[in-house]
């Protein structure tokens, strides 16, 4: 996490890790800002990236402000490896910094991620990137951003609630499931971005650091390792997560997240892991759900129906 | 009421200028605990922008308000932190806009607009703060079933009725009402005034009432203040002032009535 000495493996005339030495400083000042501050949205001189806004452009400028040679990179989105944006965007990385990249959340040092933290629990000395495309929790019940301001440094969060209520009156529980408000170290409120609720409470003392990053809206901010996260919730209506009925059909984990699949025109679906790292681990130590041995399925579980013949 | 000694709110001097312009010059009063003044004075005389400082939603050029908090003590409402004032409008002072789309939350429900200032001091229990939000929607004789409806729903009268409520669910002692009964039809402001002067006495609340409708400052305020050109010209008892005016310009004012 030091100066450019750029590998051989980087891309000639691009600086290491894409973005100027300068820009990267400014970058990491405001992260530095935002970790001392738990929360706080700290806003930061975004730059154009090679991609639309809406991609991930907060989460690429703090990747690349942070990674160094020796970091080994993982991007999810959705919760997969194998998907178009997690693949471009590994990719680019591996092109402009040469650092080595992994699908492994074990192995990987930074994270990139979008909607999704991983099932497998996150260790001391790692770091999560997100890409944010709204960092004001308090946007939909206050639209003016002078008074949201305003209600963050006087701590006035009474109508964050409001949102809940509404929730509650409307669908008789609190139906946010995603962006769901977390109180950060007892102070800012703040919106986890989109991953689901599910995992808000592993945010919760978490040993990494997660570090947010909105492009478009050009702010900052950051949970350090082991800070209290807390969402926000009624007394008579307690948070509480998804839960699923089912286990996941390939690798039959009852624990986590889990995406609806639908199979066929006559309604047939399935439930499969999100994370796709956890899923194929699961089925590497032997763990199989209802559906895994299926050969039409063999598309899906890829190269763990190799895994699945050697095992056999 | 009686018990407390000193005014609700004391009022030094208040002028406030936009640049050469004069909103309102040298204005002073006192508001006891219980009482409700009238302030009446034509389009442009400066009655919004006196009630905006007396609120504390608008810094005065000079002058000062003083108010007996039941919180902080007796406290300058200007010279104050923002976070308390802030906190003041959320709690011991209401605001009743005109329109009362300026005072809802448009966007979430009648239930949730009741609920906002209880939850903004701390309420975290939704059975409770539903209870109190259907005993002021009660109050205000709005049908129970309309709590999860939008306010955009409601008929003018009763997001004005919806608009009170919300501002006496944290038991305020001061509320600042601008024209509530504007735009109105006379049969809905008969109501709401009746509704109004019950609130008003069984509450035990001092309100500043700003209205050009002489009927409405007559049926509720106690005291009377005339105000022409940003200055006070006439002021005193509500009858004693419409029944024997002194001033030119409440002569006319009183005059200019319709004789229905």
């Amino acid at each position: 996490m030091t100066v450019a000495q750029a590998p051989a493996s980087t891309e000639a005339g691009y600086n290491y890790g894409y973005l100027n030495e300068q820009t990267k400083r400014m970058i990491r000042r405001a992260i530095l800002k935002a970790v001392a501050i738990p929360g706080y949205q700290v806003p930061f001189a975004g730059r154009e990236m090679p991609m639309p806004y809406g991609w991930g452009t907060g989460g690429i400028q703090l990747s690349a402000s942070i990674l160094g040679p020796d970091d080994i990179f993982k991007v999810i989105d959705q919760g997969a490896d194998d998907t178009t944006n997690a693949v471009s965007i590994r990719k680019f990385f591996a092109r402009v910094t040469g650092v080595e990249t992994t699908e492994k959340t074990g192995e990987a040092t930074v994270i990139q991620t979008r909607h999704r933290i991983p099932e497998t629990p996150l260790t001391e000395g790692q770091i999560m990137v997100y890409q944010v495309p709204i960092p004001e929790p308090l946007r939909w019940v206050e639209p003016r951003e002078t008074e949201t301001r305003k209600m963050h440094a006087l701590e006035e969060y009474g109508v964050m609630h409001v949102q809940l209520y509404e929730d509650i009156a409307r669908h008789g529980r609190i139906a946010t499931n995603f962006m769901y408000p977390v109180k950060v170290n007892g102070r800012y409120i703040m919106s986890p971005s989109p991953i689901p609720k599910f995992d808000n409470p592993k945010l919760d003392n978490s040993p990494a650091l997660h570090v947010f990053g909105a492009g478009r809206e050009k702010r900052i901010y950051a949970i350090p390792p082991y800070t209290e996260v807390k969402s926000l919730d009624f007394e008579d209506f307690p948070f509480t997560v998804e839960t699923w009925d089912e286990c996941c059909a390939l690798c039959g984990a009852e624990d986590s997240y889990l995406d609806e699949v639908i199979l066929d025109d006559a309604g047939e679906r399935m439930f499969v892991c999100s994370d796709t790292d956890y899923c194929a681990t699961r089925r590497s130590q032997g763990h199989f759900g209802p559906m895994a041995g299926r050969e039409d399925l063999a598309e899906l579980t890829g190269a763990a129906s190799e895994n699945e013949g050697r095992n056999a | 009421m009686n018990a407390c000694p000193q005014p609700m709110i004391r009022v030094r001097g208040i002028t406030k200028k936009y640049g050469e312009m004069i909103g309102c010059r040298d204005i002073s009063f006192d508001l006891w605990p219980g009482e409700v003044m009238g302030i009446v004075g034509e389009s442009g005389s400066g009655k919004s922008t006196l009630l905006a400082c007396l609120s504390g939603r608008l810094d005065p050029t000079a002058g000062s308000v003083e108010y007996a908090s039941r919180e902080f003590g007796d406290i300058d409402v200007h010279g104050c932190p923002e976070p308390i004032r802030r906190k003041l409008l959320r709690t011991e002072l209401g605001v009743v806009h005109q329109n009362p789309r300026d005072g809802l939350r448009l966007g979430v429900t009648a239930g949730a607009n009741l609920g906002e200032r209880l939850m903004s001091v701390g309420a975290r229990h939704y059975g409770n703060i539903r209870a109190e939000a259907l005993k002021w929607l009660a109050e205000v004789e709005i049908d129970a079933g309309r709590i999860d409806d939008f306010p955009k729903t409601f008929s003018g009268g009763m997001q004005q009725r919806l608009q009170i409520a919300c501002n006496l669910i944290t038991s305020p002692r001061m509320v600042f009402m601008d024209e509530p009964t504007g735009g109105l039809d006379v049969s809905v402001q008969a109501r709401l005034l009746d509704l109004l002067r019950n609130l008003v006495s069984r509450l035990g609340l001092s309100v500043v009432i700003v209205t050009h409708d002489l009927a409405v400052a007559r049926l509720l305020a106690h005291r009377l203040m005339v105000m022409q050109r940003g200055e006070v010209v006439e002021t005193g008892l509500t009858d004693q002032v419409l029944d024997d005016p002194q001033h030119p310009y409440t002569q006319l004012l009183v005059s200019s009535i319709l004789q229905a």
